[in-house]
């Protein structure tokens, strides 16, 4: 008996195209309700930006120079889009196993690496329209600088994969709704609220301001903003650092659920 | 030339429940294999095992010789499953559940004029742009045939395909899975009807409580039964009857009688004889022979006092 789980050969390689349709049905799949997925998220974004920016951008200055609103702006679009990638991956795997249409992707011949990146991509890419919406439209009320394109896009990217990455993990573990919007309510959006989104962590009292560091989302939107203003709170390749680890650890954890076919094959 | 199914010592452990105890057996290309059992006997277990939505606890099982664990791609790609429960995805028209279907399993725009066909003899075209939602329950089990038959799969198993479905939708079924089966398919169907298994299938496996009681041909299983029915009618109809025939008799209404004969140990010659010299005379007189309904439950029933048994233990 072979260790190798396939032979080489014909029917044996990758399933690109297989790969590629499965990404198209996850995106196809949230654009048919582009109110929920995009509108929606969108116009909660400018809803905290009118709040707070509208209250406190006169009394305020985070960085020399920056302005609240300027800080506020990058921070509000990373943590859109981080929270739109959680939920496309999640909530498409848990309607999927509730429906029990799971089975017509489970019958494919698509690998886990290739469902695993599916998903994730197709997660990236709401986050992307979902942030890019934000950042669009707070451009009417906020003057925002842009340090370096590259850096945004590349902390973008990276945050979207992880959290579309545990969002499979998410969704391939929750049984119920519940479970899932447990998972929402007490994993990912109080990390990602107290990641630095609406203040920087510098300002804030012991011990909130060490524990800070220990979570990953603070160095995703600490990175992406350096990348609009130039200037964080940690250094910008420690936050490179962190979200790549968290990438390759939360991906890790997605394989290994997907090969074992966790909860999806019984 | 390779089998188009081979399933070896396979067992599946649910926590709680032993849904398979060790099934062997394999079914020729070409065949029209029926999987017959009660619910709960373990045909969907065994079915999801050869889909590879289910990983067997112990055994291996194969696809047209392809091993489902270790080449499943290939194995995948060698079947066509049609699940028991009516699956669906809200979010999309048929056509686009076919066209995705048939990209998952590697096909593009080259497979387009297939799908077209599928959804024309399936009689879907004129709902092809409706949403899945809109269909009744007998289009969204077509549209689960048409998905199954989108990447071409040498073998097609059917998962109680007709549970539910009223009887127009049924002939449609069988006349479709025949014709399949005529076009060179492997077909394996489960079903808990007999009549569609003894209308449909060449040979026949009897699975029950995860284990096979009977794998054989329709003639072959019906053989199993030993019993026959003679039907008499007597002159005069209130003759007293002979104990050797008197034994016999299953029903009796006036001069008409039932008897119930044994394949080996009763001849119809001898309760004829007997009835002669008892002076009784025979009007007339026709056999009925068993159908697969009586082999069934007579092999479900054997295997019932061991499980019993077991359960207790
Ligand atoms: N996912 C599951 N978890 C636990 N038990 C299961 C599961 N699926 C099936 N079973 C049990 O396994 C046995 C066989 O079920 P199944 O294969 O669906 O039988 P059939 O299709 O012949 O009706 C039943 O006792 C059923 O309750
Ligand atoms: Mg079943």
């Amino acid at each position: 008996m072979s260790a190798r789980p396939e032979p080489a050969g014909r029917g044996a390689a990758a399933n690109l195209r297989g790969l590629y349709t499965l990404f198209e049905k996850e995106v196809l799949r949230f654009l048919k309700v582009v109110v929920q997925t995009l509108l929606t998220p969108v116009a909660t974004a400018l809803l905290y930006l009118v709040i707070f920016g509208g209250v406190l951008a006169a009394h305020l200055e985070v960085y020399p120079g920056v302005g609240y609103g300027a800080f506020l702006v990058p921070g509000l679009i990373a943590m859109t889009l981080i929270q739109n990638a959680f939920a496309n991956s999640s909530s498409s795997l848990i309607q999927s196993k509730m429906t029990g249409n799971l089975i017509f992707v489970l019958v494919a011949p698509v690998s886990p690496l290739e469902f695993y990146l599916a998903f994730v991509a197709a997660a990236v890419v709401r986050g992307l329209l979902v942030g890019a919406g934000v950042w669009l439209v707070a451009l009417l009320f906020v003057d925002l600088p842009l340090h370096s394109p590259a850096l945004v896009l590349v902390f973008a990217v990276l945050s979207a994969a992880v959290l579309g990455a545990l969002g499979v993990v998410a969704g391939i573990w929750a049984e119920k709704f519940e479970q899932l919007a447990a998972f929402q309510n007490f994993v990912v959006l109080p990390l990602s609220f107290l990641s630095g989104v609406f203040y920087s962590i510098g300002s804030l009292p012991a011990p909130w301001d060490r524990l800070s560091w220990l979570n990953p989302f603070f160095y995703m939107i600490d990175g992406f903003r350096h990348g609009f203003l130039g200037v964080s709170d940690a250094p910008p390749g420690l936050s490179l650092a962190v979200t790549a680890a968290s990438l390759a650890v939360v991906s890790a954890v997605c394989l290994a659920m997907l090969a074992r076919g966790y909860k999806i094959r019984q | 030339m390779t089998e188009a199914i081979r399933v070896e010592r396979l067992h599946k452990r649910y926590a709680a429940v032993h849904a398979l105890r060790g099934v062997d057996f394999a079914v020729a290309r070409g065949e029209f294999f029926g999987l017959l059992g009660p619910n709960g006997a373990g045909k969907t277990t065994l079915i999801g095992i050869l889909a590879g939505l289910v990983r067997p606890t112990a055994g291996r099982a194969a696809v047209m010789g392809h091993d489902v664990r270790r080449q499943w791609r290939a194995a995948r790609r060698s079947l066509g499953l049609v699940p028991q429960e009516l699956v669906y995805d809200p979010f999309f028209t048929v056509r686009e559940i076919l066209w995705l279907q048939s990209g998952y399993f590697g096909h593009g725009r080259e497979n387009r004029a297939w799908i077209e066909e599928l959804l024309e003899v399936l009689d879907l075209a004129d709902k092809a742009d409706a949403n899945l939602q809109e269909l009744s329950g007998g289009m969204k089990r077509r549209v689960l045939i048409a998905q199954a038959l989108v990447h071409r799969p040498p073998v097609v198993v059917l998962d109680e395909p007709t549970a539910g479905v009223d009887v127009e939708l049924r002939q449609a079924l069988w006349r479709f899975t025949r014709r399949l089966h005529a076009e060179g398919h492997t077909i394996v169907l489960t079903t808990h009807y007999l009549e569609e298994a003894e209308a449909l299938c060449e040979r026949i496996a009897i699975l029950d409580h995860g284990s096979l009681r009977a794998l054989d041909t329709k003639a072959g299983l019906l053989a199993r039964h030993p019993w026959r029915c003679l039907c008499l009618e007597l002159e005069p109809p209130d003759a007293a009857l002979p104990e050797a025939v008197a034994r016999l008799v299953t029903e009796r209404d006036g001069g008409r009688v039932r008897l119930r004969l044994h394949r080996l140990h009763d001849q119809i010659g001898a309760v004829l004889e007997s009835l002669r010299a008892a002076g009784v005379r025979v009007r007339d007189l026709h056999t009925e022979e068993p159908g697969l309904e009586e082999v069934f439950l007579e092999l479900i029933h054997e295997g019932a006092p061991a499980q019993a048994a077991e359960a207790q233990a």
